[in-house]
């Protein structure tokens, strides 16, 4: 059983950090950050198997930040679950961090893929739940992308691949905040309707409120349970989440807060109820 | 082939000299000002209009601006047809998707086709900073200097990026142009007059010559002058056009050097160094040291930082030099 206020406190902490970390470095994608806070503390503290002492075992579930630029969530994730300390969200984006502008894996334990270039990321969770299939390790691969990242054609072309091979140990999630770079997403290049293109590429589609943990975990179990086809989590979020200057703002896409900002933020967050 | 003159340089052109802003401003500004005379210039962009400046133009003629979303393959294609029906695309975004994601639809759909297709690309090298290796381009240059047809320019400042997309409109054919993030310092004199193909020799040196694009080209005149003052005689040279590459000039400058440095914020392998080298072992051999990026990827910092981890300094060009002249 999910204990979702505790589940709802860690997003509440991982927000807090992500601001946090985002200040000091000075630069930085704080809204696509926020966004995605609930079900990334759904997928690290609930759902997915994986051991931070053993980053490489081989029967862990995998997690693909396809958007690379939301790094902030899956750095802050992956340091308050025990991967690495706590004292280098500090360093964020600075010469010679581990912690790149963009998720390198080479460089952090925990990142399965480097990623950043958007796009990119579909494909390789299908490779990878193809190997574990091929090795019978019954792990799942979960990949979360931005809305408007899906605007790239790779993106489709995967689509079809997990189909086309029944990948049902895959389970992609889409941040949909509505907001990439230039506008909202229907404005600068429509996307929509989602559900019903990904269903017609032959994918299961649950359509959820990404900010309500309860639906969050439901989904994420519920999509266990889908035999033969892969299964995708579209999830209503809003750009910014938790902090009202930044909610619904294309403008906090890739700028980090100022210290001010942060103060209010964090109170905001604080006595929130979420 | 077209025309490689320049013809259509806007009254604001002085306003660009002796000023420091990044290339990727001067763009944006020059854009505009080209929209207001030529009807059939169109620019796309993938999502990063903010960034690349050509938001500019979609503010003053929206009609000609079409945002393709995050989608730089469907982006070149769109350009090429554009091209096709007689229009002068300039398509953009930054350098590492531009020539990277894309770099099939533009061999295949743009060159091959030679579609009259203007690449403008931000945030070329390592001085995109803080968002690190997956966002700084090294190898574009490389990328599209291999394409045949395609031309191949690294402006050294905005003076010459505004003369430079001037340029481009006046000439029939693909181009690539590469512009920075940040803002460089002015290099250019007010006489300066921008020709594909075509170097410009601030001065020749008679000991070493250090040939240079893009930002480098302020390192190189630092380091000339620091050089200079010790009494090793050095000159500098701008080839902002990496393809067609100014052989006349480079030979001149080969002939009068006992050594050549390059120096571009590129990697070493593919670009304006391996250009030089390449002319210069078949034609004119003489010691080429190259300094760019020393095939590594780039990585996260501010790009002050970055410039001199990379070596990407006057100060690494003055000891490269004395080190190669023992
Ligand atoms: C291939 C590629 N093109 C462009 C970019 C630049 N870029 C970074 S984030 C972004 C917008 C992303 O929007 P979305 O996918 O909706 O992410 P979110 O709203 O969750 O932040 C763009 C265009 C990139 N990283 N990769
Ligand atoms: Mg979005």
């Amino acid at each position: 059983m999910a204990d979702i206020a505790f589940l709802n406190e860690m997003a509440k902490t991982l927000r807090i950090e992500i601001l946090k970390m985002l200040t000091k470095a000075g630069s930085g994608h704080t809204g696509g950050s926020l966004s995605a806070a609930d079900i990334v503390a759904a997928l690290y503290f609930y759902k997915m198997k994986h051991d931070p002492k053993n980053p490489k075992w081989e029967e862990r579930d995998r997690f693909i930040l396809s958007k690379g630029h939301a790094a902030p969530v899956l750095y802050t994730v992956l340091s308050l679950t025990g991967y690495f300390d706590k004292s280098l969200l500090n360093t964020l984006r600075q010469l010679n961090s581990p912690l790149q502008g963009h998720p390198c894996c080479k460089s952090l334990p925990g990142i399965e893929v480097s990623t950043g270039s958007l796009g990119q990321g579909l494909s390789v969770a299908n490779g990878m739940a193809l190997g574990l299939k091929l090795d019978g390790i019954p792990s799942r691969v979960y990949c979360l992308l931005g809305d408007g990242e899906i605007q790239e054609g790779q993106v489709w072309e995967a689509a079809m691949t997990a189909s086309h091979y029944k990948l049902d140990n895959l389970c992609a999630i889409i941040d949909n905040n509505d907001l990439q770079i230039d506008g909202y997403c229907s404005e600068v290049m429509n996307i929509y309707p989602i559900d019903e293109k990904f269903r017609a590429f032959g994918w299961n589609v649950f359509k959820i409120d990404g900010h309500k943990m309860e639906e969050i975990i439901y989904a994420l179990d519920e999509a266990e349970k889908i035999k033969g086809k892969p299964t995708l989590i579209l999830a209503k979020t809003i750009k910014g989440k938790g902090v009202s200057i930044f909610e619904g703002k294309a403008k906090y896409h890739g700028i980090a807060p100022t210290e001010e900002e942060l103060e209010i933020a964090i109170k905001e967050l604080k006595n929130g109820k979420n | 082939m077209g025309k490689t003159e320049c013809g259509c340089a806007p009254n604001s052109l002085s306003e660009f000299v002796g000023k420091d802003i990044a290339t990727r401003d001067a763009y944006g500004m020059a854009l505009v000002e080209l929209g207001k005379k030529y009807p059939n210039i169109v620019v796309l962009d993938a999502d990063l209009s903010c960034s690349t400046k050509t938001a500019l133009f979609a503010k003053n003629f929206p009609e000609r601006f079409f945002n393709m979303g995050i989608s730089e393959q469907d982006m070149m294609g769109t350009a090429a047809g554009l091209a096709l029906t007689g229009k002068i695309p300039f398509a953009s975004t930054f350098a590492i998707f531009a020539t990277g994601r894309a770099w099939e639809q533009v061999r295949q759909t743009i060159c091959y086709s030679n579609a009259n297709v203007k690449i403008v690309a931000t945030h070329g090298g390592i001085t995109v900073g803080e968002d690190g290796a997956t966002h700084q381009a090294l190898e574009d240059v490389a990328l599209m200097r291999v394409i045949p047809t395609m031309t191949v320019i690294v402006p050294a400042d905005a003076y010459e990026t505004v003369q430079c997309i001037n340029t481009a409109v006046d000439y029939y054919g693909p181009m690539y142009i590469r512009l920075g993030r940040s803002k460089v310092p002015s290099v250019l004199p007010a006489e300066y007059k921008f020709h594909i193909g075509k170097a410009y020799i601030f001065n020749l040196g008679k000991d070493v010559n250090i040939i240079a694009n893009g930002i480098m080209v302020a390192e190189a005149l630092k380091a000339a002058e620091v050089l200079n003052k010790e009494g090793i005689s050095t000159g500098v040279a701008n080839f902002s056009s990496v393809k067609p590459l100014d052989e006349e000039a480079l030979l001149h400058i080969a002939k009068n050097s006992k050594l050549i440095v390059t120096t571009e914020e590129h990697s070493v392998i593919g670009g304006l160094g391996s250009a030089v080298a390449e002319f210069v072992s078949e034609n004119h051999p003489v010691k080429v040291k190259r300094i760019g990026v020393n095939d590594t990827f780039g990585c996260s910092g501010t790009w002050k930082e970055l410039i001199k981890f990379y070596g990407l300094t006057a100060e690494n060009i003055i000891n490269t030099v004395k080190n190669s002249l023992k």
